[in-house]
């Protein structure tokens, strides 16, 4: 889940005058609408789009960008006005659950041929899912991860390898304090970083049944016992003072910025960071790549989740209703084994397809998708999970616990109060 | 979503000489503003209304009524609470601060001299900086680690505090804020009046004996006092519907605990498409407004009757 700020005017404005002003003479359009990516994935696009329409005559596809958050305030107006696209890009979860509720998506179960859903990997099909109907197609995957400074740890005398569980960590940020280093990186203005925090303690307290139950309504939902623990995991750590000084007035570009420049051991992110940390920081240049490590969510003692269980984010594109046949088939082409590789190859984004782990050239993304590909259970972001206003919710809570401005217990109350009256 | 209706919307309605009626000149003048504010102000107005009664995320057509459900819940939120809190201390530092720091800059520099000219640029051109960027600006110089607070905490040899991540102090640097983008346009309005005061009528006072104090107090001030009133409103109305400066100084953080009415609306009813939630407060803020509105014209008919 790639997040940008800024020019959400400029991106809504542009959209207003392209889109939908491109369709050429050809038979069929299909348009699709997501938010801004970086050049080198537009042009990934536009490969795709060039060769599709090659062997598809008559089909023409026409891709549009806009801001990240105007993109997601758009979309509710816009998919219900006669202006809507063919596909969107989605982060899936409860935001996408909502939108199928509301019939604005395209069931395209009987498009999925089992050798397609059999090329992708399986938390990724099931995201796209929403009661047994399948409404679009994952194109990639991400882990969240704790990015590690190598010079740091090795001058705080840390082994950023031996940290396997919560305590490991804890002891390590006391190592860093001590030597007078900032343990934690983190962008707490925009609240979503801390809450992977708290999302990713969720799934090792819970796991995959825990979530599961909570979700559904069974006993105390969100406000039970092993989400109060992961209150709990996270004050231990907060009440250690961790982050850099004024985290709530910094926010992820600055913070990932301020990690690039080596102001700090860790940094609790996802892949993108690979890319925003070299970008935002003073020399452009970052931390080189011999000197940055990841390191997999530690795991708590007693948990009920799995070591292996992740966290982060999947994301593709939903098909919406009224679309024409061949919005399915450029998705599918986009998703098909080729075209994964290629992304990955070119160090865009981490690929979904299954088989394609090999043909990732970025050192850090292929241990992700290593770890994706032996995960049991993927939880997605909880701001998209649990939707717009109950995620919206849980970050407040995190940002809440991070000050340490409300108890374990009212946090995971808070959050159930919110789930139970959504 | 719910704006106070501005006044003289409806078109003035002097029959001019070149219409051999009223009426063909109602005729004329009147739909295009009745078409304006009928489909900008008025119809958005009753959907707020009516959306407010549902609980809907914006999908479809509304279908769970809950009656008066949002405006409890609002009622019943502390944050709730917290930005009412905060839009009234606006208020209060508006019409307490803001404005006596605009009028006594304002009759220091009301008359013409080219000192004079150059000192109300400089103050005036903060309220020409759009909001966003105003806000912006601030929040590099509350920055801890490279912003002018950062700097002046070290030059006095203190640890730098950072001000917007500070639950207790991140509202008062921005009341900080909006007293430094508005006061000038306020001190605009009092100069404007103040050069409207008979020269002759200040000559006379002085005549009489009177201090400059005596002269502000019993001259300049009741003869600019219709400005006032005005000034007045405007700052009332201004931190009713405060938003702009917020966003990108704290965007409501931390912790909530620096939203105003707006942008509790905005962050709660918008962001986390809750639509008849968020309308349900754009009704109660609405209602508001008119409420200060009607009374500011009573204030306004009853001082001009004595």
């Amino acid at each position: 889940m790639k997040r940008f700020s800024g020019l959400p005017m400029l991106g809504a404005a542009s959209l207003l005058a392209t889109l939908f002003a491109s369709t050429a003479f050809a038979d069929v359009t299909v348009h699709v609408l997501r938010p801004e990516v970086p050049n080198t994935e537009k042009a990934y696009h536009q490969k795709m789009v060039a060769d599709f329409e090659k062997s598809h005559p008559g089909v023409d596809i026409a891709f549009e960008y806009i801001a990240n958050e105007a993109y997601k305030q758009k979309l509710t107006t816009l998919l219900q006005s006669d202006q809507k696209p063919d596909l969107i890009f989605s982060w899936a979860g409860g935001v996408l659950t909502q939108q199928a509720k509301a019939g604005v998506l395209q069931d395209i179960s009987a498009s999925v041929t089992s050798d397609w859903s059999a090329s992708i990997a399986n938390a990724g099909l099931s995201a796209f899912t929403v009661d047994g109907k399948v409404y679009g197609m994952p194109v990639n995957a991400s882990d969240v991860v704790f990015w590690t400074n190598l010079d740091l740890a090795k001058k705080a005398g840390v082994d950023p390898e031996s940290i396997k569980t919560w305590d490991d960590f804890l002891t390590a940020v006391k190592k860093a304090q001590a030597a007078g280093i900032t343990p934690i990186m983190v962008g707490g203005k925009d609240k979503w970083p801390l809450h992977f925090y708290y999302g990713y303690l969720w799934v090792r307290e819970a796991g995959k049944d825990g979530m599961a139950a909570a979700m559904g309504g069974e006993g105390d939902g969100f406000a039970s016992a092993s989400f109060v623990k992961a209150g709990e995991d996270f004050k231990k750590l907060v009440d250690l003072q961790p982050f850099e000084p004024g985290f709530m007035d910094t926010t992820f570009e600055q913070a990932t910025g301020q990690f690039g420049d080596g102001k700090a051991l860790f940094h609790l992110m996802g892949d993108w960071e690979y890319g925003t940390e070299k970008q935002n920081s003073v020399s452009g240049k970052g931390i080189p790549d011999d000197k940055l490590g990841t390191i997999s969510f530690p795991a708590v003692a007693g948990g009920a989740g799995e070591a292996t269980d992740t966290f982060g984010g999947i994301n593709g594109y939903a098909v919406i209703a009224g679309a024409p046949p061949e919005a399915v088939e450029f998705l599918k082409y986009m998703t098909d084994a080729e075209n994964q590789k290629l992304a990955g190859a070119q160090g865009l984004f981490i690929p979904i397809a299954k088989g394609v782990e090999g043909s990732i050239a970025n050192p850090f993304f292929r241990k992700m998708s290593e770890a994706l590909a032996v995960s049991k259970f993927h939880q997605i972001f909880l701001d998209q999970a649990l939707g717009s206003d109950v995620g919206a919710t849980v970050t407040d809570v995190a940002a809440d616990l991070a000050q340490g401005v409300v108890t374990p217990e009212a946090a995971a109350k808070t959050v159930q109060d919110a789930w139970s009256m959504r | 979503m719910t704006e106070l209706a501005a006044p003289g919307l409806a078109p003035s309605m002097r029959s001019g000489r070149r219409f051999t009626s009223q009426t063909s000149a109602l005729l004329l003048m009147l739909p295009p503003a009745l078409v304006l504010f009928t489909l900008f102000v008025a119809l958005p107005l009753f959907d707020a209304a009516y959306y407010s009664l549902f609980k809907w995320d914006g999908y479809g057509t509304p279908t769970d009524f809950i009656g008066l459900d949002n405006f409890k819940q609002a009622l019943g939120h502390a944050v709730f609470w917290q930005a009412v809190r905060n839009t009234l201390i606006v208020l209060a530092v508006s019409v307490f601060v803001q404005l006596p720091v605009a009028l006594g800059l304002a009759l220091l520099i009301y008359e013409k001299t080219p000192a004079n000219t150059l000192f109300r640029l400089i103050f005036f051109l903060p309220f020409i900086l759009a909001e966003v960027a105003s806000g912006l600006i601030w929040s590099f110089v509350f920055d801890g680690n490279t912003g002018v607070a950062a700097a002046l905490f070290h030059a006095l040899g203190m640890e730098p505090v950072f001000i917007l991540a500070d639950r207790h102090w991140a509202f008062a640097a921005i009341t900080l804020v909006i007293v430094w983008k508005y006061f000038g346009f306020h001190m605009m309005i009092y100069i404007a009046a103040l050069q409207g005061v008979p020269k002759e009528m200040l000559e006379a006072a002085r005549l009489e004996g009177g201090g400059r104090w005596a002269i502000v107090r019993h001259v300049q001030v009741p003869m600019i006092a219709s400005a006032i009133g005005v000034s007045v409103f405007f700052s009332i109305v201004g931190s009713l519907q405060l938003f702009d400066v917020v966003i990108p100084l704290t965007n409501g953080g931390p912790s909530n605990s620096t939203h105003t009415i707006v942008t509790y609306l905005y962050t709660f009813g918008l962001t986390r498409t809750r639509i008849g939630f968020g309308s349900a407060v754009g009704v109660m803020l609405f209602v508001t407004a008119v409420a200060v509105a009607v009374l500011y014209q009573r204030q306004i008919s009853k001082g001009g009757r004595s």
